[in-house]
């Protein structure tokens, strides 16, 4: 009884959280308040303040991320109707995802082992660039700590939402798919949800990015931990 | 009379958008696909879609909100983060720094590159 009341209790609170980040995203009109971040900052803060655990916590609010299944399932309807759109411009998105998959790999675990990080953490950052369900397969099978690596996922997509669009505009990027690609492919679900809210094709093309990442990082990360076994040594 | 059709609507679209999920979840794990059961799923509604064994209108309703309040369902996993306080304390450059300059690396790659071939590529596809 106590299990089901703390269950109904953190569902509530997460909703709550998540309306009041929005309806701050909406007031401000600020790229930096990402209603993501916000409702995770509260969320955060509240549970240290009350000393409730995680796990405590993910007990009741798990049937909310349970819903991101539906959610990726229905990302298959924008993808539906701009297809013919998407189709014509196959083969530069293969490209530009293939591209930009290896120079995730290449900066994430570059810049990690440059600055000092240790073995376990250098090797969880090589799938950071996919989505988080992929990127545990991936962590386990070269030597990472999977839940670390979907962690990361995670927070890279909440910062990715919030620098990318800014980015993307600095960049003079007005193609809609290439602004799509670009968010699925660097910040997944988060990038993808925020690219949602911009426009129908913005969406598709996220949705799509992600798909065509894990694909291409999956099979390039291999590559990558064999090329990272010579630079930081065997284990 | 309306308000049961739009709630049959709804009830039909939970049912095909289950549908999928639940067909793509069992197709990535019956045959170990390097992709996940949701994203599976996200391929067997679009090919559904296309291939008109689903309306548009049968999906729509449901699907408009869940890709609306998608970013919500993202908040649970984001609040676990939480349990990774200590480690992000004890190496927080090098993961911060990976994060980082991953993301700019495949942001700068992917918009610009896309954006150019498109430019140049009225031959493509």
């Amino acid at each position: 009884m106590a299990d089901l009341a703390g269950g109904a209790l953190s569902i509530a609170a997460t909703l709550l959280a998540y309306a009041l980040a929005r309806r701050l995203a909406e007031r401000t009109g600020s790229a930096l308040v990402n209603p993501v971040l916000v409702a995770v900052a509260v969320l955060v803060a509240a549970l240290r303040l009350l000393h409730v655990d995680y796990a405590a916590y993910d007990h009741g609010a798990r049937w909310v991320g349970w819903l991101l299944g539906p959610a990726v399932v229905a990302l298959g309807i924008p993808l539906a109707a701009q297809m013919d759109e998407i189709a014509r411009r196959g083969r530069s998105i293969l490209l530009s995802i293939v591209a930009g998959s290896a120079a995730g790999i290449a900066a994430a675990a570059g810049t990690a082992a440059l600055l000092g990080g240790s073995r376990r953490v250098v090797l969880s950052l090589v799938p950071r660039a996919v989505t988080t369900p992929i990127a545990l397969g991936i962590a386990e099978r070269i030597g990472g700590i999977p839940s670390l690596s979907a962690a990361l996922v995670i927070g890279t997509g909440v910062v990715g939402a919030v620098v990318g669009p800014v980015l993307l505009r600095a960049l003079g990027i007005t193609s809609r798919t290439a602004w799509g690609l670009a968010m699925g492919a660097s910040s997944h679900g988060v990038g993808t949800a925020r690219a949602a809210e911009e426009g129908e094709v913005e969406g598709a093309s996220a949705g799509l990015a992600i798909g065509l990442m894990g694909v291409a990082t999956a099979l390039l990360a291999p590559v990558a931990a064999w090329v990272l076994e010579f630079a930081i040594g065997p284990r | 009379m309306r308000d049961v059709r739009s709630m049959l609507v709804c009830v039909k679209g939970a049912a095909a958008i289950g549908a999928c999920l639940a067909l793509g979840e069992a197709a990535a794990r019956w045959l170990r696909l390097p992709l996940p059961g949701n994203l599976v799923g996200m391929l067997l509604m679009t090919a559904a879609l296309r291939l008109r064994l689903l309306r548009m209108e049968t999906v729509r309703p449901l699907g408009d909100w869940l890709l609306r309040n998608m970013a919500l369902f993202f908040v649970p996993a984001g609040v676990g983060l939480m349990r990774y306080f200590g480690l992000l304390r004890a190496e927080w450059l090098p993961i911060v720094g990976g994060c980082v300059a991953g993301l700019l690396a495949v942001l700068l790659v992917v918009g610009p590159l896309q954006q150019r071939l498109e430019a140049g590529g009225a031959a493509d596809g």
